[in-house]
């Protein structure tokens, strides 16, 4: 994103609505909210931890777990819903093994129920980190997890054997 | 620069990414730089026919055409065909536009209804050129408004429109700005809430995201008129492209000279800042999104005092929706005449509807208020999908409700639609056919707003809760009879106890469903029938013979063994056994297994 957290704190000069957007950039740059963020943004803004905790879990953005390395934003919403969402969230937590808002053991994926991404006509949609895929049925979105996966697996073989090569 | 006669531009909204238009566009890149100065090449925002997507146009001297479902070979071949051969690929074509008359096309049927003030720019213009929105009228309301027009002025006219708010409530726009005009305060605000929390809506994603100086056109305008120097859009966070397309014109407004001090020479100052929301459906609630762009959870609050006196920041604010400040431009430029003249003689102008659901054209469509649901979803929608029945449209979502088709003549403006127990909402219709059961429909909103709820009022709080657990239990077979007395008895109270509108309203979608649908209720209960064949609990599981080939899948993810047959044969399921877990349905490859 833009500003780097740190930069981000470093600036702050005590403009009062800066705490969302700092817990943002927070998320940004450590994929969730450490404990340790929480502590420097307190300190930073005089907000007490206790409430800086109470805006991030009203939130539904923000997370207090690591997420993994692909995020999949699974649509619930009204139109989605309609046209057989529920199937489609089946099948990932088949597939991956996984719940709404679980990450799976290898930290590849990580699942999150949300409501409408706003493409709706395409539905039933998922997000898979900034990319959507429309119109699933269950053996195409069981294809899609699969090819995550196979490219994951070939980018780990190809890394391994670059380090060999150096060895 | 010369410029090349033919332009070939693409649909680079939401939808159009995600349908595959990156793909497209790269395909044209690399043909224009094989063959560079045969067209140009640009990039557009949601055209509407989202359900065409990928959407190509071709624009060569007054005429438009624009293909739909583009490939990147379909691509290749227009480019081949059309933009070097002149030979239209009549087959492929959605629409053909002469001299701005639509003239055929496939899909001439959706846009032919269609009356665009809001979307005049969107799927034209390059949302992230400046120049294009100037160049087609843009900024010269502005103009007048800090030139030639007093503040009293542009409010009068605001006000002689008749435009009501377009994010659900529809209160008269040139009212409540008359009001933020009034207080006297060292500093005021304008907020745009782009917060568009109704599930199942995208008309403001797309507006952001196709025209998003006509928004900040009307912004400027509105903070001139009630003298506010500071501007807010609080955009959901859900929306990536929206708020980088936001930025973009920002920063290019501010070059211009529309932003920033002494706008135009004309001695006014003001800035627009974007604020992220960070999901949270209540802080769609104009007292919620001020508290969130502070800083804090977004509670709501009561009112009064109103926000025109005491808003963000505690200082007098002007909150209106992403459409409601888009149709200001097009006001000041054609007159409150023009614009009173479309609509009916309550709600006056445009609506913008996100058509989506089981409809075949599923997109977004600019309609004259007081447009028939009937001819919403026949004529511009195309009908219901794999020619089924129509049931009903949901209408304003978690806090609207269901309108029977048999109510489908009912003309959607603010006054017709309240009348059925809906409420307009922000413009999300939701088109449902026989397959939708209407108790679960009801279960899904409640399972929303219960969610949703920011757990201040006990009533909210607790009543939905109370609420979602009857309908769950009606939706798996275990309702009892009072169930429907005591929903009702529920809903009542929640709307009447309730601070905010999400508690006022979150029985809305119960409360229709069992006013027009109250035999499915009772199936639910009395009979352990789901009519729609859609509660898995209430429904037995089949495999459709001439789909199934015998791949043995579902058999062997059946945890229950209830599913018989060899390999490369018919497979069948043992209802006396199955335990409708539904495993078959999501592992199998065919689409074979059905429920009913
Ligand atoms: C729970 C709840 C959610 C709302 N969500 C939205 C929203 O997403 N977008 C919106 O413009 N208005 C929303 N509103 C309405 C706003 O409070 C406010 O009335 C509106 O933004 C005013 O703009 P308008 O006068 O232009 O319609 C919501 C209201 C409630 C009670
Ligand atoms: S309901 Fe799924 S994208 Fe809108």
């Amino acid at each position: 994103m833009e500003e780097s957290f740190s930069y981000r704190l470093w600036r702050y000069d005590g403009q009062p609505g800066e705490l969302i957007p700092l817990l943002q950039s927070a998320q940004d740059h450590f994929g969730y909210i450490p404990r340790r963020a929480i502590r420097y943004i307190a300190g930073v803004t005089g907000v007490p931890e206790s409430e800086v905790y109470g805006v991030i879990t009203f939130y539904s953005q923000f997370r207090l777990q690591p997420m993994g390395k692909h995020v999949i934003r699974a649509c619930d919403g009204t139109a989605c819903h309609v046209s057989g969402s529920r199937m489609i969230i089946e099948t990932i937590e088949d597939e991956l093994g996984i719940e709404d808002g679980g990450t799976t053991e290898d930290g590849l994926f990580t699942l999150s129920i949300v409501a409408c991404i706003g493409c709706c006509s395409l539905a039933p949609v998922i997000m898979i980190d900034e990319d959507t895929h429309g119109r699933l049925t269950p053996s195409s979105l069981r294809k899609l997890l699969r090819e995550y996966r196979r490219r994951e697996k070939q980018a780990a073989a190809a890394a391994e054997a670059g380090c060999a090569d150096r060895a | 620069m010369k410029k090349s006669k033919t332009q070939v531009i693409v649909g680079m909204g939401t939808c159009g990414l995600s349908a595959g238009a990156r793909q497209v566009h790269d395909a044209l890149s690399a043909l224009l730089a094989e063959h560079p100065g045969s067209f140009e090449l640009s990039g557009t925002g949601c055209i509407g026919m989202c359900y065409r997507e990928p959407l190509v146009e071709v624009r060569e001297k007054g005429r438009r055409t624009i293909y739909g479902g583009v490939t990147p070979e379909l691509a290749a071949e227009i480019f081949e065909r059309h933009v070097r051969g002149g030979d239209v690929l009549e087959e492929n074509v959605a629409l053909n536009i002469a001299d701005g008359e639509i003239e055929g096309g496939q899909e001439q049927g959706f846009q032919i209804l269609q009356r665009k003030i809001v979307l005049r720019n969107c799927g034209t213009i390059d949302p992230e050129s400046i120049g294009e929105y100037e160049g087609s009228g843009g900024y010269k309301a502005l103009r007048k408004a800090l030139l030639e027009m007093q503040p009293g002025e542009i409010i009068e006219e605001v006000k002689k429109s008749g435009l009501r708010g377009r994010g659900g409530a529809g209160f008269p726009t040139g009212l409540k700005w008359s009001f933020a005009a009034r207080y006297e305060a060292d500093r005021k605000y304008i907020v745009c809430n782009a917060d568009e929390g109704d599930p199942g809506a995208f008309m403001d994603r797309s507006v952001l995201e196709g025209d998003p100086h006509s928004v900040i056109e009307g912004m400027i305008i509105c903070a001139r008129a009630i003298g506010a120097s500071y501007g807010y859009i609080y955009c959901r966070a859900e929306y990536p492209l929206a708020i980088r397309r936001l930025t973009i014109a920002l920063e290019a407004a501010r070059k211009n000279g529309y932003l920033g001090s002494d706008i135009l020479g004309s001695g006014f100052d003001f800035d627009v800042k974007i604020k992220q929301g960070a999901g949270a459906f209540v802080c769609g609630e104009e007292t919620a999104l001020f508290a969130s762009i502070e800083g804090k959870r977004g509670m709501p609050r009561i009112r009064p005092p109103f926000p025109a006196e005491k808003g963000l920041w505690g200082k007098p604010t002007n909150n209106n929706n992403v459409e409601t400040y888009a149709n200001i431009p097009w006001i000041i430029t054609n007159g409150a005449g023009a614009y009173a003249a479309i609509g009916t003689e309550k709600s006056t102008g445009t609506k913008v509807f996100a058509l989506a659901g089981k409809v075949v054209r599923g997109g977004l469509a600019e309609v004259p208020m007081g447009t028939t649901i009937d001819t919403l979803v026949n004529e511009v929608g195309g009908g219901i999908k794999e020619g089924r029945k129509f049931k009903a449209v949901q209408m304003g979502g978690p806090s609207g409700g269901c309108i029977p088709a048999s109510l489908g003549q009912t003309p959607v403006d603010f006054e017709s639609i309240p009348a059925t127990g809906a409420i307009m909402g922000s413009g999300g219709m939701v088109v449902l056919d026989d397959t939708t059961c209407m108790v679960e429909m009801a279960r899904f909103f409640l399972n929303f707003t219960q969610s949703e709820s920011c757990g201040k009022c006990t009533f909210c709080r607790i009543g939905t809760l109370r609420m979602l657990e009857i309908l769950t239990r009606i939706t798996q077979g275990e309702g009892e009879p009072e169930d429907i007395e005591r929903l009702r008895t529920l809903g009542a109270q929640i709307k009447e106890a309730s601070l905010c509108g999400l508690g006022q309203t979150a029985p809305n979608p119960v409360l229709t469903t069992i006013r027009y649908f109250r035999d499915e209720y009772e199936a639910h209960i009395r009979d352990k029938k789901c009519p729609a064949g859609s509660c898995q609990a209430l429904v037995d599981f089949f495999i459709d013979p001439e789909a199934c080939t015998g791949c043995t899948l579902c058999a062997k993810n059946c945890p229950v063994g209830a599913i018989s047959g060899s390999a490369k044969q018919v497979h069948v399921i043992d209802n006396s056994i199955c335990v409708k877990c539904g495993k078959c349905m999501t592992s199998c490859n065919f689409g074979a297994i059905y429920k009913r």
